[in-house]
């Protein structure tokens, strides 16, 4: 993922695109915090079939997660495996890491801190 | 009259779950995920968050405690309004008293003297079972036990009770979503049926099944392969015994049977009537609205409310008034009658009215004596009620005591009211429930109320102790030359001089009589110059008593002081079982013998030691041998260590030089073993670093120049201060070989630990097969203290290996020296004489105690290789060339 993502933080639902004509990967970096995150969540979902194979979302400011944000995220896991697009988790609280897994989502994104 | 339903609540719930409809199985799993989400959201809450949750749920449960009631008696005609109020209540405000100010989340209790810490773990999915007699009053309690916990349930009412139930969960439930909780943190499934239930039960997402009803959902929850907490019937005694407050007793079991017309199923079934009260009691019954019945009236009674083909109560009886059950069975009655009470002869199916019966009807025994109420209590207990509850009301402790004793019952109540007292909390401090565990008795989990505890996974962090260490010795030890003369300041009217033969030939014995003050009656005990036999020390002690001895002084070499100790202990602890005190253990604190700490008599012991090797003189080991059983006895507690130790060299010049030589090898393995033992500190350290250091070098010098003063000076300085390293940390594997091999072949103790060292020395600087647990040590080290020893003695040497194997050099320099035979073979030991007897040679060095602090945990593989080791004799690193003194006065220079 290095050199492929932008590495600034970017504002809530802000996302970059690395256009490089030719190459297949085009990533994204979305920057998720807790109020805006179902809708920064639908949006990712809909401009997967844009940014193609690898979308990270920075969960660093995300504490915890509803039942709506793990309905959406799993809304999400299944656009990405629908399109063959992998989404990368980044900074995820050990707290919403374990409902992820507690609701079996964990696998279904890639984790990095 | 209400319909058969309840029977339902013995009906079998299928144990597989049969096919239901695609529709009903995606509605399930959808309660099934959306429970599994909240349960997992819920992880996110911190206890601030649950305890606002639960405090609204609570005033919502209580502002909706009479519609709830109106609506459950309305469904299932069962009880009585009023008092299915006072459940409502009891479910919300006294639960929330019991639960308010409890930790649910994170830590939830620590205990700082034990190092350990409890923190909560949620279950998730609870899939609970809820019955027809406490419907609503169940749910508000379940609904509050799992809010507090973060757990989401999925409810499965009885379907008598699902509208109130539902509507139960539903205010639980919306008042739970306004303050915050997350959506499916609670559900009801809508008209279910079995396959419902048995679906859920088994599904991937339920952690665990709390089922509160009859036997046929208890029975299922605990075959469905989940953990379950399943709760069910039960059939109380109540035994009313003479010393009783009888107006109390009379009251108290009118208004727990008639509670809720007696749906509870801890209210009381039988009650049992001391003979010398029996009439003025039942007068105070009927004083109270309750009808005496007659024979005729009994059994009119039991016709009409026991099933006689099930022997279970007529279903249509439950919950209902007293008066409206007299009238179905035909018998008249006082207007405004509460209770019937039918006499009973016995208990079982020919006295059907002993059952379970939750309706106002208390069969009633008059008990000739106590123990006849006590059996006939046991009786009813074992007649449905095992584990479930009992009663008694009694001024008497002993009694009481009695009861409790045996009655099977997870709740034992003492002068209060079965139903409301066993639902805790009003008459006692049981935690408020409305699940009362019957624990194995009653095909349970538990005995305990059913409580927000058994809602969470308790996880224990516990921390590493640092175990406690001691370093124990003699009070008095006196030391150099003629430190005897201290013997002189032991006053005793009567002393026991055990000694040896030798010890007369050479002039000491009378050396010491010389110190003992006057006046003093002394009687010397002469005992052979090895081991102890049990009849040495059997004829000591008869000496011992005869003599009325306060004092025993020991004179000798380690088998007189070890007699010397055994004496003493039989002496002063006569009953104490020498075969007992010899059991194996693996840590010393935590052995399963103890030794006697009471007296009835006390003598002083004084261990004067005459040789510099086994340091008996301030250990608390001592070693007996059972001739008849061809065997050693090894006893070790610090009672038997001496009360005083005189270390004076005087008595070691005479030493011949085998005896030194095998005697200062010995020394040499006790520093060098305690050095590396697990449980070595810096106190053993300390000591055996330094006895190593005197050994290394006096040792040589004592062996070829045994007039020399100094040298012997130093090696009897060694001998005790290596003694003291190790009568705290213990040996280690040379001397489990070492005690084997020496009994099976008659070889001295010392020279038998020279035919190991080597090779055990070796074995433990290499990384160990197993590691021996052990909380005393940090890490494996050996090899560590083995070059630190290196280092200490001046070996050189540049790594770790090149140190211990200079060390191991050094050994065998040393052992050359003292011309000790350097292998089993050499003491004419034939091969195959050797394999016949290596298996039981490991098995002996396996189950000898010495090894448990080993820094390795030999296998007996590696034992079986050590030994052929010490046979073969290979010397390890003869080539490194240490230099040793020859003299004091180099040594000194």
């Amino acid at each position: 993922m290095c050199g492929r993502v932008s590495t600034e933080h970017i504002a809530a639902t802000t996302c970059v695109t690395d256009g490089t004509q030719g190459m297949e990967m085009i990533a994204a970096w979305l920057k998720i915090d807790e109020e805006s995150f179902v809708e920064a969540l639908q949006e990712t979902r809909e401009r997967l079939a844009n940014v193609g194979a690898e979308v990270a979302l920075d969960f660093c400011s995300v504490r915890r997660i509803d039942a709506n944000a793990i309905r959406t995220l799993e809304g999400l896991a299944g656009a990405a495996d629908d399109r063959g697009a992998k989404v990368v988790l980044r900074g995820v609280d050990v707290a919403v890491y374990r409902v992820l897994k507690l609701v079996k989502l964990a696998a279904r994104f890639s984790f990095v801190n | 009259m209400i319909a058969d339903e309840l029977v339902q609540e013995r009906i079998q719930i299928p144990l597989a779950a049969e096919a239901l409809s695609e529709e009903r199985t995606a509605y399930l799993e959808e309660l099934a995920s959306n429970a599994k989400t909240a349960a997992a959201v819920l992880t996110q809450f911190s206890q601030e968050d649950v305890d606002r949750i639960v405090k609204a749920m609570v005033l919502a449960g209580l502002g909706q405690a009479q519609p709830l009631a109106r609506l459950a008696v309305e469904e299932t005609r069962l009880g009585v309004m009023e008092d299915k109020v006072i459940k409502n209540m009891v479910a919300t405000e006294f639960v929330y008293n019991y639960i308010k100010d409890k930790r649910t989340v994170g830590v939830i209790r620590e205990f700082p003297e034990r190092n350990l810490v409890e923190m909560a773990e949620p279950i998730g999915v609870i899939f609970s079972i809820t019955p027809i007699t406490n419907p609503t009053s169940t749910v508000l309690f379940k609904c509050l036990m799992a809010a507090k916990t973060r757990n989401a349930v999925i409810f499965s009412p009885h379907p008598n009770a699902w509208r109130c139930c539902s509507e139960a969960v539903k205010v639980m439930y919306e008042t739970a979503l306004k303050h915050g909780a997350p959506d499916g943190i609670f559900s009801c499934l809508a008209s279910h049926t079995l396959q419902d239930n048995a679906y859920l039960m088994r599904h991937k997402d339920v952690g665990l099944i709390d089922a509160t009803g009859g036997p046929g959902a208890v029975k299922a929850a605990y075959s469905s392969g989940k953990p379950a907490l399943g709760v069910g019937a039960g059939n109380t005694p109540v035994y009313l015994e003479k010393s009783a407050d009888l107006s109390t007793a009379v009251t108290d079991i009118i208004l727990s049977k008639t509670f809720d017309n007696g749906t509870i199923c801890a209210s009381e079934q039988t009650l049992v009537i001391d003979d010398e009260i029996y009439e003025v009691v039942l007068k105070k019954f009927a004083e109270l609205g309750t009808h005496i019945c007659n024979a005729s009236d009994a059994e009119l009674l039991a016709r009409a409310v026991i099933d006689p083909k099930t022997g279970f109560m007529q279903p249509m009886a439950v919950g209902q008034k007293a008066s409206d059950i007299a009238r179905f069975a035909g018998l008249s009655v006082k207007p405004g009658t509460k209770l019937l009470i039918a006499p009973i002869q016995g208990v079982g199916r020919e006295h059907p009215l002993s059952v379970e019966k939750l309706f106002p009807v208390l069969a009633v025994y008059r008990a000739k004596s106590v123990d006849e109420a006590l059996r006939v209590c046991v009786d009813v207990n074992h007649a449905g009620g095992l584990g479930h509850t009992a009663v008694i009301f009694s001024r008497n402790d002993e009694i009481i005591r009695k009861f409790g004793e045996v009655i099977n019952a997870g709740r034992i109540l003492v002068n209060s009211p079965g139903s409301v007292g066993a639902v805790g909390g009003v008459y006692n401090d049981l935690p408020p429930t409305f699940s009362f565990g019957c624990g194995t008795g009653g095909g349970n989990s538990t005995t305990d109320n059913v409580n927000i505890y058994h809602y969470l996974n308790i996880k224990r962090v516990a921390r590493r102790t640092q175990a406690h260490m001691w370093f124990r010795v003699p009070s008095q030890i006196y030391f150099n030359w003629n430190a005897v003369e201290n013997v002189h300041q032991f006053p005793s009217r009567s002393t026991i001089i055990v000694t040896s033969p030798s010890m007369e030939q050479f002039g000491h014995l009378d050396i010491v009589r010389r110190y003992i003050p006057e006046g003093t009656r002394v009687h010397v005990s002469v005992i052979p110059d090895a081991e102890p036999e049990i009849k040495v020390v059997t004829q000591g002690v008869e000496a011992l008593n005869f003599y009325k001895a306060d004092q025993i002084i020991a004179l000798g070499g380690g088998s007189v002081i070890d007699a010397a100790k055994i004496m003493k202990l039989k002496y002063e602890s006569p009953d104490a079982d020498l075969e007992e005190l010899a059991a194996p253990f693996l840590d010393l604190r935590k052995r399963v013998i103890q030794y006697p700490t009471e007296k009835i008599k006390r003598a002083r012991l004084i261990a004067i030691s005459t040789t510099s090797g086994t340091g008996s003189e301030v250990t608390p080991f001592a070693v007996l041998t059972d001739k008849a059983r061809g065997r050693k006895v090894t006893l070790a507690d610090y009672s038997l260590t001496p009360d005083v130790a005189i270390v004076d060299p005087q008595f070691v010049m005479s030493m011949p030089e085998g005896l030194t030589a095998d005697t200062g090898i010995d020394c040499l393995t006790h520093a060098l073993e305690a050095a590396v033992s697990s449980y070595a500190s810096p106190y053993t350290d300390a000591n055996a670093m330094h006895a190593l250091r005197l050994a290394f070098n006096y040792l040589p010098i004592a062996y070829e120049q045994p007039r020399d003063e100094e040298a012997r000076a130093m090696m009897h300085n060694a001998a005790c201060i290596a003694a003291m390293a190790f009568a705290n940390a213990s040996v280690g594997v040379n001397h489990a070989l070492a005690h084997a091999f020496g009994a099976r072949f008659g070889v001295a103790h010392g020279r038998a630990n020279a035919l190991m060292l080597p090779h055990v020395i070796a074995y433990n600087a290499a990384v160990p097969t197993k590691f021996l647990p052990s909380p005393y040590q940090k890490g494996y080290i050996a090899h560590k203290k083995y070059a630190m020893i290196a280092d200490l003695l001046g070996l050189g040497g540049q790594t770790i290996n090149e140190k211990v194997n200079r060390l191991v050099a050094a050994i065998e320099q040393l052992l050359d020296r003292l011309d000790f035979p350097r292998s089993i073979a050499d003491l004419g030991i034939s091969p195959d004489e050797f394999e016949r007897a290596l298996p039981d040679l490991t098995r002996l060095a396996f189950d000898d105690p010495s090894w448990r602090s080993n820094p390795r945990m030999p296998l007996i593989s590696e034992l079986d290789d050590l030994f052929w080791k010490a046979y073969k004799g290979r010397g390890l690193a003869k080539c490194a060339a240490v230099s040793q003194p020859n003299t004091s006065q180099q040594q000194l220079a």
